[in-house]
């Protein structure tokens, strides 16, 4: 088991004939991802990677039955590409592409939410069902299939934090990178119940940063309906105040996003929280070991 | 991307926002030759910085002669200017804003931001207008209005009632003003992409029309690209020379107080060696993240940057190579010693992809001041004790 993806899940790339969807598509098949199509306007009919290309993502969708889509698509295109794909009826969509404006982004995921469509990112390393399917950047070696389940804002944290538990001798379940920007798609508080309820996810590892107001979000859900062991660390604690022109942001969130606080409401909430992500794997082992 | 305020009130004066008069100096003479246009009899001599809380710096003075605001220029431009926000180095002061002044009756408080939670721009409002706005936030909380509009219905008339009637605002002639002032400030927000606008004060003058006093605008960087008018607007010497000299180069730099230069990959684990460099007992000297397209050139502009703070006792460099090849690292690395001079020990942490073939060429090439760790805690455990030995 884990969560959203596994080896039967059919994908689609769009940006399939890019560079950069090109080289990761690649990447995901030798993983054993069953990337079964891509999207390139223009291409249709062509083949690439073995696989085939289509024109729109319907009719990727209508041939192909894929049901995640992996979006590499340069920045100003991201939010077409994802509402393509929210309207062909795909189910999740992981953004990889980086750069994505914030405005493109809220209309997408608005328009995401509307038909029911998940997403992953935008600006993020993607997720990966260890030894299963990978959908994304990172690198799968680090990913031993095991019983952690992993949430990370940040992509390099991702690996660092999966390599500690791997090398503790346990292993990854499922590991999404959700990125951080303003407007993400599934945070904390979506991931940490599909968590919970996969029977082969024991405890999972949370990483998040300052800024915003997700993790404390998290804290509260935790709290009231997490009953696995969670372990957590908040990048940012030695970070200058920032630069800013004007104070709008954190007084919207109620708070100023600060490690801090963060930290604080997660060990209120019950959580191993570790000040340096270099505790990630120790800490794993000791809620798991009990 | 921040602007200055002349440049946002240009920007609420094509949208039909009003504003105050006024004219952008550049020296003594021209702020006077701007007096005198302007035509008095009050004007206000405005420091042009990206900082707000200038009033209470000392940065905005009102003038009631041409000679006054001669004086008064002459005092703030070529000042370095401190306030809460630009940190204790402050800011100096290169630009001036002469502007009428304005008769004063209320003054309120009007911004537009993204609230993350919400998913959608969202317009605060106050009647506590000139105070600093997060003491507001924080003593009473109450006194903010906060009104999300949907993108997707954009900016309605229940959105314009439920500001005026918050802020108390009665006379039907001035709600219309107000919620007139407040839909063009929406319209604008969204139509150039910012990533805030603050208005503090927005005041109502005695003959009960809304004006903005002070602007402030943020944009979204990733939306410059289709906003050229916009990103003429930068003005490249209120960035930090190193900061920006590091962004051409694809790298992400912030220069902090501490001994330990980090040369990381990706924000998240950049900002983690820094809280692990704290925790083992040292001070991180700077935030900096090599992105995910590092190479030679790249990895010897870090060096070179990092090694400009005459403070940095070692240097820490830790990659989790996922797409970034450790062995591209250990060459940028060579590389970087050969182009720089490399006075300080560099501890060295690379895992991930090609890790192994990374260490080998390390090995290989056997630099007295290059250290080798086996993971982060013992790479800033080594850079700590090396900043340490420094001393």
């Amino acid at each position: 088991m884990s969560i959203l993806v596994n080896k039967d899940t059919k994908v689609i790339v769009q940006g399939f004939t890019g560079k950069e969807g090109s080289f990761h598509a690649e990447q995901c098949l030798a993983y054993g991802t069953k990337i079964v199509g891509g999207v390139t306007p223009n291409k249709g009919g062509t083949e690439h990677l073995g696989q085939p290309v289509f024109n729109t993502v319907k009719e990727a969708v209508q041939t192909t039955g894929a049901t995640v889509s992996m979006i590499f698509v340069p920045p100003a295109f991201v939010a077409d590409a994802v509402m393509e794909a929210a309207d062909a009826g795909i189910e999740l969509a992981v953004i990889i592409t980086e750069g994505a404006p914030v405005r493109d982004m809220q209309a997408a995921k608005a328009y995401a939410v509307k038909h029911n469509m998940k997403t992953i990112g935008p600006n993020c390393p993607g997720i990966i069902t260890a030894e299963e399917c990978k959908i994304g950047i990172m690198p799968g070696m680090i990913f031993k299939k095991g019983n952690v389940g992993l949430i990370s804002k940040s992509g390099t944290l991702t690996y660092e934090g999966a390599n500690q538990v791997c090398r503790e001798g346990f292993g990854i379940s499922t590991a999404v990178g959700i990125g951080g920007d303003p407007i993400i798609g599934l945070s904390y508080k979506q991931l940490l119940p599909m968590f919970e309820a996969d029977p082969d996810t024991h405890a999972i590892v949370m990483i998040g940063e300052i800024g915003g107001d997700l993790e404390i979000q998290a804290a509260a859900y935790i709290k009231e309906h997490i009953t696995k062991p969670v372990v957590a660390f908040i990048a940012g604690q030695t970070a200058p105040k920032g630069k800013r022109m004007g104070h709008a942001g954190a007084i919207i969130s109620g708070g100023a996003g600060t490690a801090a606080e963060k930290m604080a409401a997660l060990e209120a909430a019950g959580v191993k929280v570790v000040v340096s992500p270099s505790e990630i794997g120790k800490a794993i082992a000791e809620v798991l070991k009990k | 991307m921040n602007i200055h305020e002349y440049q946002a009130k240009q920007i609420f004066a094509k949208y039909g926002v009003p504003t105050p008069k006024g004219l952008m100096a550049e020296s003594v003479e021209q702020a006077v030759e701007n007096a005198k246009v302007l035509g008095g009899p009050i004007w206000v001599v405005k420091a042009q910085i990206h900082a707000g809380g200038r009033g209470l710096g000392g940065g905005v003075k009102l003038a009631r002669s041409i000679e006054e605001v001669e004086k008064l220029s002459r005092e703030i431009l070529g000042m370095t200017l401190v306030t809460h926000q630009t940190g204790p180095e402050g800011k100096l002061v290169q630009k001036l804003y002469i502007e009428d002044g304005a008769d004063i009756k209320d003054e309120l408080y009007l911004g537009v931001v993204l609230d993350r939670a919400k998913e959608m721009p969202v317009i605060m409002a106050s009647t506590e207008g000139g105070m600093a706005i997060e003491d507001v936030a924080h003593d009473t909380p109450e006194k903010i209005i906060k009104i999300a509009v949907d993108p997707a219905i954009g900016f309605q008339g229940f959105h314009g009632r439920e500001l005026v009637f918050g802020l108390g605002i009665t006379d039907p002639n001035e709600q219309k003003k107000l919620i007139s002032f407040a839909s063009k400030l929406y319209k604008l927000y969204m139509e150039n992409d910012a990533e805030m606008i603050e208005i503090n004060p927005l005041v109502k003058t005695g003959s009960g029309e809304f004006l903005a006093l002070d602007g402030k605008m943020g944009f979204d960087d990733s939306a410059l690209g289709r906003h050229p008018d916009i990103e003429a607007m930068r003005d490249i010497s209120e960035e930090d020379a190193d900061e920006r000299e590091a962004g051409e180069y694809g790298l992400s730099y912030v220069s902090l107080d501490g001994e330990i230069g980090c040369m990381v990959n990706g924000a998240g684990l950049a900002m983690g060696t820094m809280d692990t460099i704290n925790y083992m007992g040292g001070t991180p000297a700077n935030f900096l993240d090599v992105g995910g397209k590092a190479n030679a050139e790249t990895v010897a502009k870090g060096f070179e940057i990092i090694l400009k703070n005459p403070k940095v006792k070692a240097i820490f460099v830790n990659i989790f190579g996922g797409i970034v090849r450790c062995d591209r690292i250990a060459n940028g690395i060579l590389e970087a010693t050969k182009l720089v001079d490399v006075h300080v020990p560099v501890i060295v942490r690379l895992d991930g992809t090609n890790a192994p073939e990374a260490a080998e060429i390390l090995r290989n090439a056997n630099i007295a001041n290059v250290i080798a760790a086996t993971d982060l805690a013992d790479g800033a455990a080594k850079a700590v004790a090396a900043a340490k030995q420094a001393k």
